[in-house]
């Protein structure tokens, strides 16, 4: 997605008001967007707690400020700095981190962002965008230009099967239909699940909704999901993030707390950043029970019986 | 003299330490928010903990009455501990947590910059908060970036939260890391208000540093270079003695 990203930004590099910052990132990557930007293109080294206070002050002059890193680099070492000088001042910054997730699989451990939007959405007015396709990415940035509030994009790599019909850029998509349990994932993961679940016969494959935005409160769910969670055999989130304070947390106190309980409820989630051995992304997927056979055997376990 | 009364009256009335560090660093706060900071500029009071000095100066600026004051620290106050969120004008930033505020402050510089402003951003940060590393980050940066319309001081009343600044993670002398960046230093008597106007004045091609060497407590001869009262708040009694070597002087 980061190359869609970066199209998409030098896009918006006519408007004198954007404002780009980098964590020393982007070699390879970020040089179109550099050249387009010249001086508004802003190489704050590799000093992330003033990066995020940079940002902020330029944010409260009114600049749209986006403010870009290897995803941990971005939200963890200068949490403080998010939280003080951009929350507390609901200043319409624009966090990036790049490679969400185990995305940066075998790099190891300090660059996985598995706890990413679950600690950032605990600060007031937060708001996260986790695009599922690359498809998504100059919807998304249009988004978050007109974004008032503060926000974080997770990138990924989100790649739909070969002749599958991306549906247009929305909070809450539907990517497979059928009459088998409901699965909720959260972004780029979300795509990896579509060519399996297409192969399954209709009446074990899974309505698969593919979420794009948090918090729920703010992007509540379609009437569609809620009306197939209350019939389906089981709910299943899938998440690349720990399972403490992640997107099934907030979202089974929100059926809690409207009554809307599914009949059972499962959960796929990323489990650690201490494996003892490393790997690809798709590899700690697997480890964390978040690839697609692991999925599909919860499908299965709800599958109606043959008589 | 008479807002040094008002802060110490403030924090007696509300029972709230800090009161060390508010002293030290009055006489700058006083002399820049009534003789520099115009509208086009920014203050950024790094060293939160300072508040009551900052809150006391806009009291003597009219922008805050006495009935403000009296809230200071008081359940349903805007005036909190450390400045708070949105509350103030002129008060851009909650600071509180060290570290933060020259950041902010070479942000800001930036901002002017590209917007073609002529506005200057001061910035007062406390010696204690040389320690944080994010302070260096931002040196680093508003060095890097010949941020000339940034001018730092540094409240260098030589102690900190629980010692000398000199025996918990010494510097000392700080100037001399500082010296080595893109950046115009000076060394002030931060309780001689024609030195703080002088070294204020000075035009420079990079950021400006203002080193104001201060005492914690300035002014009360008990409190003076006295660690504890970075923290602790005055009895009634130690509030009547301390008035009247406020009256005395």
């Amino acid at each position: 997605m980061r190359s869609e990203f970066c199209n998409a930004l030098v896009g918006r590099s006519g408007n004198e008001n954007v404002l780009f910052m980098t964590g020393d990132l982007g070699y390879m990557a970020l040089e179109p967007l550099q050249e387009a930007l010249g001086e508004r293109f802003i190489n704050a080294g590799v000093a992330e707690q003033n990066m995020i206070s940079v940002a902020a002050a330029l944010s409260r002059q009114g600049f749209e400020v986006w403010a870009y890193s290897i995803a941990p680099f971005c939200y963890a070492r200068p949490f403080e700095q998010i939280r003080n000088d951009i929350a507390f001042n609901d200043l319409p910054v624009k966090l990036v981190g790049n490679g969400g997730g185990y995305a940066y699989g075998v790099m190891g451990p300090s660059h996985h962002a598995i706890e990413d939007y679950g600690v950032l959405l605990t600060l007031p007015n937060m708001r996260v965008y986790a695009p599922v396709f690359n498809e998504d990415i100059s919807a998304v940035v249009n988004c978050l230009s007109s974004e008032l509030r503060p926000s974080y994009l997770r990138l990924g790599r989100g790649e739909a099967p070969d002749g599958y019909v991306i549906p247009q850029y929305a909070a809450w998509r539907q990517l497979t239909y059928g009459d088998g349990i409901v699965i909720i994932a959260v972004g780029p993961l979300a795509s990896t699940y579509i060519g399996a679940f297409e192969k399954l016969p209709k009446t074990q494959r899974p309505n698969l909704w593919a979420v794009a935005q948090m918090p729920i409160s703010a992007n509540p769910l379609p009437s569609e999901l809620l009306s197939q969670i209350s019939s389906a055999p089981a709910l299943c989130v899938a998440e690349e993030h720990v399972k403490r304070g992640g997107f099934a947390s907030e979202l089974a106190l929100y059926l809690a707390e409207g009554g809307k309980m599914p009949k059972q409820f499962r959960h796929h989630y990323a489990l650690a950043h201490t494996y003892g051995t490393y790997g690809s992304q798709q590899f700690l997927r697997s480890l964390s029970a978040l690839d697609e056979g692991t999925l599909l055997s919860t499908i299965a376990e709800f599958a109606p019986t043959s008589v | 003299m008479q807002a040094r009364r008002r802060l110490l009256k403030m924090h007696f009335e509300s029972g709230v330490g800090h009161i060390g560090g508010n002293l030290s660093s009055l006489d700058a706060i006083m002399v820049l928010l009534h003789e520099f900071v115009m509208e086009k500029d920014t203050f950024v009071l790094s060293k939160g903990h300072s508040a009551g000095a900052l809150y006391t100066t806009l009291w003597s600026l009219g922008r805050l009455s006495d009935a403000d004051l009296r809230t200071f620290h008081k359940d349903g106050t805007v005036l909190s501990g450390h400045t708070p969120v949105a509350a103030l004008p002129g008060v851009p930033f909650a600071t509180g947590s060290l570290g933060h505020g020259l950041s902010l402050a070479a942000g800001t510089a930036l901002g002017f910059r590209f917007k073609q402003s002529s506005g200057t951003v001061f910035c007062l940060t406390s010696d204690g908060e040389w320690q944080e590393g994010s302070t260096w980050e931002a040196m680093i940066f508003a060095s890097h970036h010949r941020l000339s319309n940034l001018k730092v001081f540094i409240d260098h009343n030589e102690l900190q939260g629980f010692g000398k600044t000199a025996t918990v993670a010494s510097m000392s002398p700080l100037w001399d890391k500082i010296k080595g960046f893109n950046a115009h230093l000076q060394i002030v008597d931060g309780h001689n208000l024609d030195d703080i106007r002088r070294a204020t004045n000075v035009e420079t091609d990079s950021v400006s540093i203002i080193v104001l060497k201060t005492r914690k407590g300035h002014g009360i001869s008990f409190m003076e270079d006295r660690m504890e009262w970075h923290y602790l708040p005055l009895s009634k009694q130690q509030y009547d003695e301390a008035s009247a070597q406020l009256s005395i002087r």
